[in-house]
């Protein structure tokens, strides 16, 4: 086990050092003068070799990429060139919180459906109920998060006027204005990783319900309520496990528009912003920052998945 | 030509014999599929006739601003007099052309590399392998959003930016077919028989392999309509002056509070395609008898 521990936490560390690197040329790729794009017309050609200087762009790549990796590996990620010049670090480390938030209330609402709901389908398997279940998970994977988004804010926030339209309330504002402001994206980008999420526990129980400890328990008198909690579903989640890392994808990836909707200022509108204002730096950052939780969330699951099933350490 | 004769032919006909009938039961049952088959069809044909359908310019600017949907306009105006029913009629073609091209793209570069990857092992498969494993450190649309970061917005751009996001996926799919399938018979046979790998890999694999990346490329076209349609929502799709449904809820979400409409339609006709190619592709999940894990 501690070797494969080991192994695998190798394979990440060389990934995110192999991620950094491509992160870093990629963005040396740019068409163009990336200096003469960020002062566009205004720089004169002191202020835009005292930017050069200052970016270290006068460098050799190369060299400039070691400064870059030594620096990163501190925990240093430059500054953004946009703006007030903050810390990109700053920057991110106050994004982050507002992505986590939302990205907790996703999952907790998309399980909240998809667990009832992938349950309901196979335990009445081609009922009223199970088609119901289908459908909706059809249109969850269907609806453009974004669009659901736009949905929401017309009908509970323009129309009813229950829950904000915009923004974000930290926790420490208490925590139902922390909430009120997340159930809206949260819902947007839950509904599709439940659709996901109720197929998978759907086929996982129906596989396990056919299995003989099901029919053992079922003839020990057991009711099949406690046939069906105990005994099928946790067996019926560890398949699901091995999505959670592609759900991790998905809802990051909502994340990044959704948060746009409702000007959230997450690690997702860090990202467009920075996009839309060539502010490198944040860009590079905030795709490294992304990327590293991504890694570490398959990393997880993969280690959670051996403890589960110790066959996966030997394969 | 002797060697056409001797081909050892892959088992692939009687399959393909009942793979037909399969085809026609299953979608001659799966009320779903072809309720997807008729959108589709219909969003098809609308793409191709914009020219000849739309009821006006869809870039035309009136003074009839932010009207609701009427019988002049079918689904109302936008804030600066546009017709929306045209606008998104316009927006079909860019749509299911990039949802096309993509998967067109990743599937032909994908294949490849996963196919080679395969089929020779040593240190290609490895070198083609640590590529992937690459890629799988980013979510597909953050690559895509970075690629356009980096090279720009524009039609050509997206499409390459989608297509590279997906590439891994019809890569991974790809070699473990070819992986599975290289210890059959058949393939011995032909290698025996001394045809180039070339020829082995073209018409004794591949043919046999196509039932999941089949079914995997009308998945992805899904996804790369949504995918174009949040770049173009968030301002990194094609041109600000081409009318594209990401784009056009982009615009209107300014006003959904008082025209509904332009928070709505847009949507709904993402929405529409996207479930009738997820329903078609899971009709063709059941009749090509591929199980979801292998995909």
């Amino acid at each position: 086990m501690l070797g494969y521990i080991l192994r695998r936490l190798v394979g990440a560390v060389l990934v995110m050092l192999a991620v950094a690197t491509l992160v870093f040329f990629m963005i040396r790729l740019v068409p163009g003068d990336p200096i003469a794009a960020m002062l566009a017309d205004a720089g004169s050609q002191e202020a835009r070799e005292a930017m050069t200087r200052r970016l270290g762009l006068d460098q050799p790549v190369i060299v400039q990429f070691f400064y870059w990796f030594g620096n990163m590996l501190q925990g240093d990620l430059g500054a953004s060139i946009y703006g007030s010049n903050q810390p990109v670090m700053k920057i991110l480390m106050e994004a982050l919180p507002k992505t986590l938030s939302l990205a907790l209330i996703s999952f907790l609402i998309a399980i909240t459906i998809a667990i009832p709901a992938g349950i309901i389908a196979a335990t009445r398997k081609n009922s009223a109920a199970d088609v119901g279940v289908s459908l909706f998970a059809f249109l969850g994977l269907s609806m453009p998060d974004f669009w659901l988004a736009i949905i929401l804010i017309i009908v509970f926030a323009a129309n009813l006027q229950w829950l904000p339209a915009i923004g974000y309330a930290p926790l420490a504002d208490g925590f139902w204005p922390w909430l009120s402001h997340l159930i809206l994206p949260g819902i947007a980008i839950g509904t599709g990783f439940s659709a996901i999420i109720a197929r998978m526990i759907r086929s996982s129980m129906l596989e396990v319900m056919q299995a003989d400890y099901m029919r053992t328990a079922a003839s020990k008198g057991l009711t099949q309520r406690v046939v069906l909690m105990r005994h099928a579903f946790p067996n019926a989640l560890i398949p699901v496990i091995t999505v959670i890392g592609i759900a991790f994808a998905l809802l990051i990836s909502g994340a990044v528009v959704v948060e746009n909707v409702f000007s959230i200022k997450g690690l997702g509108r860090v990202l467009i912003q920075g996009i839309q204002n060539r502010d490198y730096p944040v860009v590079q950052g905030a795709v490294l920052l992304i990327s590293a939780f991504f890694v570490l969330t398959n990393l997880v699951v993969d280690l959670l998945y051996a403890v589960i099933d110790p066959r996966i350490r030997y394969s | 030509m002797s060697d056409v004769t001797l081909d050892p032919a892959p088992p692939v006909d009687a399959p393909q014999v009942k793979r037909k009938n399969r085809f026609k039961s299953v979608f001659a049952r799966d009320r779903k599929a072809q309720f997807g088959l008729v959108i589709l069809a219909i969003f098809i044909l609308g793409a191709l006739l914009a020219p000849f359908l739309a009821p006006y310019d869809p870039n035309e600017m009136t003074l009839n601003m932010m009207s609701s949907p009427s019988g002049d306009n079918l689904l109302g105006t936008d804030d600066l007099g546009r017709d929306l029913f045209s606008r998104i009629l316009w927006g079909t073609q860019i749509s299911l052309f990039v949802g096309v091209a993509t998967v067109t793209l990743a599937l032909v570069f994908g294949v490849l590399l996963g196919v080679l990857a395969g089929y020779y092992g040593g240190w290609i498969d490895m070198v083609i392998m640590r590529y992937i494993d690459l890629q799988w450190a980013f979510p597909n649309f953050i690559i895509a959003v970075y690629l356009v970061a980096v090279f720009g917005t524009g039609l050509l751009n997206v499409i390459v930016a989608i297509a590279l996001a997906f590439l891994d996926d019809f890569a991974r799919i790809a070699r473990s077919m070819v992986l599975t399938l290289k210890e059959e018979q058949y393939i011995d046979a032909a290698r025996v028989q001394g045809f180039s790998d070339l020829r082995i890999m073209l018409r004794h694999i591949l043919p046999n392999a196509m039932a999941p990346i089949i079914v995997q490329a009308t998945v992805s076209v899904s996804y790369a309509i949504l995918g174009e349609a949040s770049l173009s929502f968030l301002g990194l799709g094609v041109r600000a002056d081409t009318p594209t449904w990401g784009l056009i809820l982009s615009d209107g979400r300014s006003f959904i509070s008082r025209a509904w409409w332009l928070g709505v339609f847009p949507g709904l006709a993402i929405m529409l395609v996207v479930l009738s190619i997820n329903f078609i592709g899971d009709a063709l999940r059941d009749a090509l008898d591929v199980r979801e894990t292998d995909i």
